[in-house]
């Protein structure tokens, strides 16, 4: 019998990689009945929009955590999710129903993130820079601010005719239940594009984690740090919005299960170990809940009960300072 | 108190004004110079008066409502919405609706009632384990555990093929509200009204255990007497019309900004503003998209939660 050791985060990535792909293979493979072809191209897309994703969720909110410098504000939370909802409710509003189906989608996505990142490094950029706010005030404003965003989009979607109401949710309102496949190659190429610029300053996270002040003296420009985090932070939430809706707790619950799994604090640690984490947590989820309990769509309902009371503990522990 | 007769008889114009405005047309000269049997009279009887006597009574409870709560937890951020209380009451209404689905309005309310308080004091119950005592933790935990119950609400309601009904109840709207259907709501007026007389008892409850018992007050008492008028208010006003978001927090800070915290003096603004309040929400709702109506719910959300964020983000607001 071996002595027990710690495992390295290697060791630690590489089991979280491998529970991955036995979760993908098994949601490909488990319950199959049919032709093949079409089995593995239908839940090949199911597959691919899953992992976009759990990928956007997961790197959104472990970077706005280290901007925040804390482990339980999240971007949903703070209602960004919200505000890309309210953007296109917006958008389909002023177009109006017949406008809005003639222009190209992909057109309409873009224009969605570029007023979206507008907004939110103009919005919560002053929420954050705005003199020390205490952690519990951003928070709650967080929330409301959520709330508030809602309420707006409820009443803008109510102001279109509510004839072709219907018609409009289903087109331009994602859920778990209604994926829009249309939009996926463009999330990919997205995607790609925030890891490539976060790749490139991806040394700079380890030294903003320690805080803002410890950060400057070191050497980052942190408001243009913060600024290009919230853009990128922004993009990836609208990305994983547009595919599937909001979902609030996902992310607070996969980054504070990578910082419990993880030994390192280190970035190039977190950020793969959050990712997989994501990806098996939805992936897996979402086959339990059809496989075994024949609910579909359910998984939302079942994430915000977990994370709920997740989030109750951590503000019980004192996590949030 | 002139003051406070304006504002009543302001309120009042308002509520003879929302007797006229509605997808029938209404004038007052054709009310008059038709038979008591007429069409327009009916229309009047069955449907108007009652829509505007429940859009006052609820404004109303609901108002003086938050206010109960804010007393007992001495924080200016609780209200029923704010404290699980809405989302447990609804709930509540979930469960009678699958195991007795004709049972009478009533006794839906009192089992509404009984999950109500129980939700409430769940969450009085974390308050009491929050290490830190900060003013905003008491709302954030409250909306936490608001979110939990509706996941629970909602999952049974998607199981049992409800989710459409369940939301058509939740968001609160006056467009359905009839004679002999809204008539819970002057109990919840009566209840608002024992309310006002043990105000000051709120109060001193609101100093804590120690200073009650030593005025000779049963603390345990007052507290729960505050409570079950608060879920039975809410449970009343969620069976009825459904929820009206935010209005028990910002009508009593309002209130408290423009007249002060004097409670008997500020209990009968509480319920003015708060009639009034709901009011112009439902009549905005009725108006900007006539003849089709929008819930008063989503007017009041948005209106509300812009008015809370003010709340959180003014200046000279002590919370850091």
């Amino acid at each position: 019998m071996a002595r027990f050791r710690k495992p390295s985060p290697r060791q630690v990535l590489l089991l979280l990689a491998l529970a991955c792909l036995a979760v993908i293979a098994a949601f490909m493979t488990v319950g199959a009945k049919g032709s093949w072809g079409f089995i593995l191209s239908f839940r090949g897309a199911k597959i691919a929009v899953m992992v976009v994703v759990a990928y956007s969720i997961a790197v959104s909110t472990v970077l706005f955590q280290t901007v925040t410098n804390n482990r339980i504000l999240t971007p949903a939370i703070m209602g960004f999710d919200s505000l890309y909802v309210l953007i296109q409710s917006g958008m389909v509003f002023l177009l109006g129903s017949s406008g809005i189906v003639s222009v190209d989608p992909r057109l309409r996505f873009a224009a969605e993130i570029a007023v979206m990142v507008a907004f939110s490094v103009l919005l919560y950029g002053s929420l954050f820079a705005g003199g020390r706010r205490s952690l519990h005030l951003l928070i709650l404003a967080g929330i409301v601010f959520g709330i508030f965003f809602h309420s707006l989009s409820t009443f803008l979607q109510r102001l279109i005719d509510p004839a072709e109401f219907a018609f409009l949710q289903d087109r331009f309102f994602a859920s778990f239940n209604l994926v829009r496949p249309d939009l996926l190659v463009t999330a990919v190429v997205i995607v790609a594009v925030v890891t490539l610029v976060a790749w490139r300053i991806m040394h700079s996270f380890d030294v903003l984690a320690l805080g803002r002040d410890r950060a400057i003296n070191l050497g980052v420009d942190h408001r243009r740090m913060v600024t290009i985090i919230l853009m990128l932070v922004a993009i990836l939430v609208s990305v994983s919005t547009a595919l599937v809706g909001p979902i609030t707790f996902f992310g607070l619950l996969v980054a504070n299960l990578a910082y419990l799994v993880m030994p390192s604090g280190k970035h190039r640690h977190i950020l793969p170990a959050a990712i997989l984490l994501a990806i098996i947590c939805l992936v897996g989820g979402q086959m339990i809940l059809e496989r075994v309990f024949g609910f579909d769509g359910n998984l939302r309902i079942v994430i915000e009960f977990l994370g709920g009371i997740t989030f109750i503990a951590l503000l019980l522990r004192g996590t949030a300072r | 108190m002139p003051k406070l007769l304006l504002a009543a008889l302001g309120v009042a114009l308002l509520a003879v004004l929302s007797l006229f405005v509605g997808a029938t047309d209404l004038s007052p000269a054709a009310l008059f110079s038709s038979g008591p049997e007429s069409e327009a009279m009916r229309v009047m009887l069955a449907s108007r008066i009652p829509r505007t006597a429940a859009v006052l009574l609820s404004g109303m409870a609901m108002g003086v409502s938050g206010m109960i709560m804010q007393m007992l937890v001495r924080n200016r951020f609780v209200e029923p919405g704010t404290a699980g209380t809405v989302e447990s009451a609804s709930l509540g209404i979930l469960v009678v609706t699958l195991l007795a689905p004709g049972i009478d309005l009533f006794v839906k309310m009192l089992v509404a009632a009984l999950f109500a308080l129980s939700g409430t004091a769940l969450f009085l119950a974390i308050l009491r384990r929050i290490p830190l005592r900060s003013v905003l933790m008491v709302p954030l935990v409250g909306l936490m555990l608001s979110g939990i119950f509706e996941s629970v609400t909602t999952f049974f309601a998607y199981r049992y093929d409800l989710l459409q009904s369940l939301n058509a109840w939740i968001v609160g709207d006056f467009s359905g509200v009839l004679r002999g259907r809204y008539e819970l709501l002057w109990f919840a007026l009566a209840l608002t009204g024992a309310a006002y007389l043990a105000a000051d008892r709120f109060t001193v409850a609101g100093m804590g255990r120690d200073f009650t018992t030593g005025l000779g007050l049963n603390y345990r008492r007052v507290v729960s007497f505050g409570l079950i008028i608060v879920s039975m208010v809410t449970a009343a006003v969620v069976v009825t019309v459904g929820t009206i978001p935010f209005l028990g927090l910002i009508v009593p800070n309002l209130v408290s900004m423009t007249v002060g915290d004097n409670v008997r003096r500020a209990v009968p603004w509480v319920a003015v503003v708060g009639a009034g309040f709901v009011l112009v929400c439902d009549l905005i709702g009725r108006t900007v998209r006539y003849p089709y109506e929008i819930p008063v719910g989503t007017v009041v959300g948005v209106v509300g939660s812009a008015l809370f964020l003010y709340l959180l983000l003014r200046k000279d607001s002590s919370l850091g």
